[in-house]
């Protein structure tokens, strides 16, 4: 393997690896503050592709689709939180593990009534739809590019309202002591609306920006979830730098898997997985 | 087309076993219905597809009168949810329980094989309008088993030659690792082999990831003269887009018709110049097809594709076979129902097409390209191709 080579390769899986943050966040912000083990985050991933190649139908600009796609999603995700996941906050994780499988049934047949069974694909904006040359037959398209700086500034910015910001400060607080925070004059319900409203528009985002170069289709959701769900654990529950350091990891080792070990190319995540348990049982920053 | 509920069918059946011994034939004073077990994907990725062939399938039924050897039909349709842990349960339910006279389905091969078994065990009359197990047609052929689409083998092998014609000499083939990615690639390897052609490398991803991204860079690297693929649906749409996103474009696309059917308008300008071979195309320019399409468009109110041509040459063959026994499905008519459905010429919108003696359609393999956003027809690569059904006893 030339360097070359090898250095796209760094790329492809740092590129997909910046994504797969983008979605796993949401889910482990989720998880890791309120507790709730959200099975239906894949959905939001869908319904944020879902929403942003509906509303191309009658805009014309991918990111004031996007745009308009969030605050949809967000008011999506505060109200299952408000309806159906409060209820659930004091009871046992199986019993959210059962609400939120099955919102992720409900979604995929609302999905199918609303914009049925076919597959769509949405053109990648005229301004990006051009590639880089890296070598006479291969180029790196710059509509990939443009995720990965949107992902890796989003990374940034959360972060910075995490640790810096008096939100942040709430959220912290209110994940590790529930009735202090309440006692304290914090109307914890609407914190944890927001939070989870929030880890719905992280997915939802991801799925609309990743919407022009993946297949908008039926069960889009399902095959996200999972390797979110292997992220997430490998980074440590409720970690955001723990997922961006999974997610890398996932993504350099779901790139180098299918280029060296083609055939075990379905068990290289998995792979890593396990033996980032056995060293660090809680993930890598729990 | 309305949408059956497992309670539904569940309900349905339980209804029919309480009512006692369905009349097969004929009960004083009226003739009973033929029942027709439709098990296809009504939910799921393939939901459209299990509605084509439900459609194209009731279609040709529709244009006898809605009759079958003279009997009115009655359908019984059960979501297989392209689950093929529930395969041979729900082939069984249709079987036993709604005392189904012929069974059809399926799109997933998987579930396909499970419904195979079953038909091989029970003797039950199966046709299935999709799925391309090679198998099906080979090692589980049996005289009860019907094929009116084609074997993942059949599409692909032409274009082995047609790769070679075109000066390609080294070429990589991609797909998923499972059965049917790996009877296509096999299937267009053994052509482009033959010819003289070297398989650079065959790359399998594991289903049904869409990442494609690492095995494109490595395809630029390999710098073959052209790339075979299958890949269908959702894969399709995405493969042939990073494909062009990659920069390979200057590296010919080939593939089965799988890779644009469908797919095509999402596509866009990606797909440009991509070559597939196919049993059918939709621009096919014959009187039939042309017929067919217009009459598909008024009957279900959307655009005819292949599955509904298949579902819809099920339909013409069993009623071939119906006709031939006047509507007797009683055992004592089995042989001569048989007998006539393997002698049937089926006036297909694909062209006329014959049975092999595995049962699988003798049929004619077209060359089509890409060209300004449409899908064209350059013609057939392969005349009357049939499968070799590897494995058939009785072939």
């Amino acid at each position: 393997m030339d360097i070359w080579f090898f250095l796209i390769q760094v790329l492809n899986g740092l590129q997909y690896g910046l994504l797969l943050f983008l979605v796993a966040s949401g889910l482990t912000l989720i998880f890791g503050i309120m507790g709730i083990i959200n099975l239906a985050h894949g959905s939001f991933y869908m319904l944020g592709a879902y929403l942003t190649f509906w509303l191309l139908q009658s805009v014309d600009s991918l990111l004031l689709a996007i745009v308009l796609a969030l605050p949809i999603s967000a008011a999506v995700g505060y109200l299952i939180e408000a309806l159906l996941v409060r209820v659930l906050y004091r009871r046992d994780h199986l019993d959210q593990v059962l609400l939120t499988y099955g919102l992720i049934l409900i979604f995929n047949e609302a999905q199918r009534m609303l914009w049925g069974g076919d597959v769509h694909g949405i053109k990648v904006p005229a301004a990006l739809d051009w590639s880089i040359p890296l070598t006479d037959t291969l180029s790196y398209p710059v509509y990939r590019m443009a995720i990965s700086a949107v992902c890796a500034a989003l990374a940034v910015g959360m972060y910075l309202v995490i640790q810096r910001t008096r939100f942040g400060m709430w959220i912290r607080a209110g994940a590790s002591n529930r009735d202090m925070v309440a006692a304290l004059g914090i109307n914890v319900n609407l914190l944890f609306g927001a939070v989870f409203a929030l880890g719905a528009v992280l997915a939802a985002l991801s799925g609309a920006i990743a919407a022009p170069i993946s297949s908008i289709g039926p069960g889009m959701g399902d095959t996200v979830l999972i390797i979110c769900f292997v992220v997430v654990v490998i980074g440590g529950v409720g970690s955001i730098k723990g997922a961006f350091l999974g997610a890398l990891l996932i993504g350099l080792a779901d790139t180098f898997g299918k280029v060296l070990a083609p055939d075990f190319a379905s068990f290289s995540v998995y792979a890593v997985m396990a033996a980032v348990l056995l060293v660090k049982p809680r993930g890598l920053f729990a | 087309m309305t949408r059956i509920s497992r309670r539904g069918v569940l309900q349905a059946g339980a209804a029919f076993a309480t009512a006692g011994l369905v009349p097969t034939r004929f009960a004083i004073g009226q003739t009973a219905k033929v029942r027709v077990g439709l098990m296809l994907p009504y939910s799921g990725t393939y939901a459209a597809l299990g509605e084509a062939i439900t459609s194209g399938l009731k279609m040709a039924v529709n244009a006898r009168g809605g009759k079958l050897g003279g009997r009115e039909v009655e359908y019984i349709l059960l979501d297989d949810e392209s689950n093929p842990g529930k395969g041979p349960e729900n082939a069984s339910k249709l079987i036993a329980g709604d005392k189904v006279d012929f069974l059809v389905g399926t799109v997933h091969s998987g579930v396909a094989m499970g419904m195979a078994k079953v038909a091989v065990d029970t003797g039950a009359m199966l046709i299935i309008p999709n799925a391309g197990v090679g198998a099906a047609t080979g090692p589980l052929c049996a005289p009860n088993i019907f094929r009116t689409s084609f074997s993942n083998w059949q599409p692909a092998y032409p274009m082995g030659k047609v790769a070679w014609d075109r000066g390609m000499r080294n070429v990589v083939t991609i797909s998923w690792k499972y059965g049917a990615g790996e009877e296509q690639l096999g299937g267009f390897e053994e052509g482009f082999t033959q010819q003289g052609g070297k398989i650079v490398k065959r790359i399998m991803l594991p289903f049904p990831n869409e990442e494609f991204q690492a095995n494109l860079t490595e395809i630029a690297s390999l710098k073959p003269d052209g790339v075979f693929a299958f890949f269908a649906g959702s894969g399709a749409l995405k493969f042939v887009k990073d494909y062009a996103a990659a920069g390979l474009k200057s590296i010919p696309l080939m593939g089965t018709g799988f890779l644009t059917d469908g797919v095509l308008a999402a596509q866009g300008a990606a797909a440009e110049g991509v070559l597939t071979t196919l049993h059918y195309a939709d621009a096919l320019d014959t009187p039939e097809n042309r017929k067919f399409r217009a009459e598909f468009k008024a009957f279900s109110g959307k655009e005819a594709d292949v599955y509904a041509v298949q579902g819809y040459d099920g339909g013409q063959l069993l009623a071939i076979g119906m006709d031939a026994v006047k509507g007797d499905t009683a055992a004592g008519s089995r042989a001569a129902l048989i007998a006539a459905m393997e002698a049937a010429e089926i006036k297909s919108p694909r062209g006329a097409f014959t049975l092999s003696k595995a049962h699988n359609p003798v049929q004619d393999i077209y060359l089509r390209q890409v060209k300004n956003g449409q899908e064209i027809v350059l013609g057939v690569a392969h005349k009357a191709l049939a499968d070799p059904a590897k494995g058939c006893k009785s072939a």
